[in-house]
């Protein structure tokens, strides 16, 4: 482990940025994780500035009009729907 | 079946004739199959059935092959010894009691026990070749570009590609040929697979090759590993080749910089799940922030909660250029010692792995240690570049994998030289 510890108040902020919930054991168990994997990237900081070549191209398609899933095969998936829409939760 | 090779078992029968007509074929359960469930070896996605066809199963399909089953992997494609799968272990055909390697063990495992003739896995760090080697069988990471990833679940998508896994080398090439080429639904592929015959350079002619060894992936790898990846070397000497010592000085840096990218690739791609479209959902009431991260702590395992959470930090306020910055910096760096090392010569060996497969539940508690295996594969993910794992020999009974890194599209070259040795 390393000193520069990871606090389980900074997992929990970040599993929060990450929508992911968290038990008090995954949070106590990442800390720990975390401050060894940080630790370990942290050596990225020997990396030199390097000149990155860009010479890719878009590819572009016509915009033309195709055929797509219809709505019945789009919302096969879905746990709640209705009217032919996704159900989702209170936007609150 | 012994070692629960596949998730799901559902034959998908193909045209009446092609190419790979005849030919039994698993694919990993991360690319999308029309009618029958991909669950990308996750809770989240136990019962997600795809509308539609990933374009590579579109073509497995016209090339007239059988599917027979979806294989395990770890979840999401996290991992490196398919343990983290939702569905539960796989043990390895080729050496019973021990990982088969990952993501991609359960495609890797069907070819080694017979399962199926051939097998398609995707690769982000290494999730084909590692099981390859692990299993003591062939698999080939595409050039980034060669292969179309629609209908592949992504997780690293600036790293990963679809690759097709063989008893021989031959093999792997003939299912190559029928995935490579370019997809107007991936903007991303290249022409350079559209009219390729892989299968016909695999002609075990290395007369005046030249492989160059980078030196640093030889270092801190297990002692019986090496003697085998010599004992190969040696074979392929016997055969007209010969080699020099190369040195990749970036390679230091490409397993931390592999992991902020693709962490930080992940902890985008998986935002998608939230429980509302398709897979889990909490179907809890309230606040959708609240109900979301809730789901998501359901229908994630921990592997995976671990890459979106340190992917997140990775690119938060403040540690954005001292993590993900540098990383791409690593990345340029990479490409570019790989350009240089294959200037001159024509294609790079190492071992693929650098240790036997582990045995079962061995390693599972150190994420650490896990990720630093992955020391031979992930170089080549960050440069583009098409690479193959084929069988080497054994140490302790153990199969070990030699690892050949060709020129970007250079497919057949890495083909010809690998067909020497299987």
């Amino acid at each position: 482990m390393s000193d520069d510890a990871v606090s389980p108040e900074e997992v929990r902020h970040v599993a929060d940025l990450a929508r992911v919930d968290l038990d008090d054991d995954e949070v106590d168990r990442f800390a720990g994780q975390f401050a060894d994997i940080l630790e370990y990237f942290e050596t990225l900081d020997e990396v030199p500035e390097v000149d990155r070549e860009a010479d890719l191209a878009n590819v572009m398609r016509p915009d033309e009009e195709h055929d797509s899933l219809d709505s019945e095969a789009a919302l096969r998936n879905a746990p709640e729907t209705e009217d032919g829409y996704f159900k989702g939760p209170n936007v609150s | 079946m012994s070692e629960d090779i596949f998730i799901t078992e559902e034959r998908i029968e193909g045209a009446d004739d092609g190419p790979l007509a005849g030919k039994t074929v698993a694919v990993k359960d991360n690319i999308s199959t029309e009618g029958v469930r991909t669950t990308c070896g996750s809770k989240m996605l136990e019962e997600y059935v795809p509308p539609y066809d990933a374009t590579v199963v579109a073509r497995l399909k016209e090339a007239g092959a059988t599917i027979v089953g979806k294989a395990n992997m770890d979840e999401f494609g996290m991992g490196t010894t398919t343990e983290t799968s939702y569905f539960g272990e796989t043990d390895n055909p080729a050496a019973p009691g021990h990982v088969p390697g990952g993501s991609s063990g359960g495609s890797a495992a069907a070819v080694a026990a017979g399962e199926a003739d051939l097998a398609l896995g995707s690769d982000t760090g290494g999730s084909v070749r590692c099981p390859a080697a692990f299993c003591g069988v062939v698999g080939i990471k595409p050039t980034y570009g060669l292969v179309s990833r629609y209908g592949l679940v992504a997780y690293g998508n600036s790293l990963e590609q679809i690759g097709p896994f063989g008893e021989t080398v031959e093999d792997a090439a003939a299912l190559l040929d029928v995935i490579a080429g370019s997809d107007e639904r991936d903007a991303t592929t290249h022409d350079a697979g559209d009219d390729a015959n892989y299968a016909d350079a695999a002609t075990g002619d290395v007369d005046g090759l030249q492989i160059g060894i980078p030196t640093e992936l030889l270092e801190g790898a297990d002692e019986g590993v090496v003697e085998t990846f010599w004992d190969a070397i040696d074979e392929l000497e016997d055969k007209g080749a010969s080699y020099h010592e190369v040195s990749l000085p970036s390679v230091e840096h490409a397993v931390e910089a592999y992991y902020v990218i693709a962490m930080s690739e992940a902890s985008s791609n998986l935002a998608r799940f939230d429980g509302v479209r398709y897979g889990h959902s909490g179907g809890y009431d309230g606040n959708w922030n609240e109900t979301f991260a809730k789901a998501r702590e359901e229908g994630f395992g921990d592997e995976v909660k671990r890459r979106i959470l340190l992917g997140t930090y990775a690119l938060s306020a403040g540690y954005h250029d001292k993590y993900y910055k540098k990383a791409q910096d690593a990345r340029a760096w990479v490409k570019q010692d790989f350009d240089e090392a294959l200037s001159e010569a024509d294609v790079l060996a190492s071992p693929t792995m650098p240790v036997p497969p582990f045995e079962l539940g061995e390693s599972l508690d150190d994420p650490l240690k896990l990720y630093l295996a992955d020391a031979n594969t992930v170089p080549v993910n960050l440069a583009d570049l098409p690479a193959i794992s084929v069988p080497a020999g054994e140490t302790d009974g153990l199969p070990v994998g030699l690892q050949l890194v060709g020129p970007a599209f250079g497919e057949e070259r890495l083909i010809r030289a690998a067909s020497a040795l299987a």
